[in-house]
């Protein structure tokens, strides 16, 4: 299964709910046009929201940091939300873990944009 | 552990050869009755082998080919990945860890094979080609899985 990509607005914010396999292909596509698009409505404030994405490689996180750094070159803020026990090791042992801000609460993430 | 011999295949160079070898991988380290942590940390590598030999090796080149072996040396798994490219030099792969290459969105992947695998050994093949020989120790029952 690869990735699905559901956005919604929540207080200016875009949540966007990930859900399946962040890879290389269709998952890391999915996200990157999915992360352009918003920038392109001048959605600057984005939330990614993990909870449901058991597997990302190499390339997903590569696809995380360029998103990350895109956002943030607009002046925008690309934050990460419900962490997977497996994302969070990964995030961890490849030093990225301190490069985003990640949340374990919607209510608490959604305020540190303000 | 009980052994289950060798298996070997030669994949096209396509994105579906990496999830094939990735469950193939999978499949045959769990019938050799490694851990479910370490048969993640040994489908991530072997999906990051076969990404190197396809995507960086052969190019996606339909007419080249990534091989896959898989097989036991007494309890422990040995992955080799080859592929039919131009090579690369190990050392001119930057360390994704230095402060400089953490925002990059590329080069992590022997990284990762090193970070899952006990031992990670690339070598250049004649007359093109590499091979990235991986080895992974079984952890035991009672042991503590990162």
């Amino acid at each position: 299964m690869s990735i699905k990509a559901n956005t919604r607005q929540v207080d200016g914010v875009t949540v966007v709910d990930l859900s399946g396999r962040i890879t290389l292909g269709e998952g890391s596509t999915i996200l990157r046009d999915t992360v352009r698009e918003l920038l392109g409505r001048g959605q600057k404030k984005i939330l990614l929201n993990l909870g449901d994405v058991n597997y990302i490689d190499s390339s997903g996180i590569g696809e995380l940091v360029s998103g990350y750094t895109t956002v943030t070159n607009q002046g925008g803020h690309l934050k990460l939300l419900n962490l997977t026990k497996k994302v969070r090791d990964l995030l961890q042992i490849t030093k990225l873990y301190t490069v985003f801000d990640v949340f374990d609460e919607e209510t608490t993430a959604i305020r540190s944009f303000t | 552990m009980p052994s289950t011999g060798r298996v070997e295949a030669r994949l096209e160079s396509s994105l579906e050869s990496v999830d094939q070898a990735e469950e193939m991988a999978r499949q045959f380290a769990e019938a050799a009755g490694f851990s479910e942590g370490d048969l993640d940390k040994i489908g991530m590598s072997v999906r990051e082998g076969l990404v190197n030999a396809i995507h960086h090796g052969n190019k996606y080149d339909a007419h080249k080919r990534a091989g896959l072996r898989l097989e036991m040396e007494g309890p422990n798994l040995v992955v080799t990945v080859t592929d039919q490219g131009s090579g690369f030099d190990l050392a001119s792969v930057p360390n994704p860890l230095a402060s400089e290459n953490l925002l990059k969105q590329t080069g992590r992947g022997i990284f990762l094979m090193r970070a899952f695998m006990d031992r990670v050994e690339v070598r250049r093949l004649s007359p093109a080609g590499t091979e990235v020989r991986m080895i992974k120790y079984p952890t035991p029952a009672n042991g503590k899985e990162e």
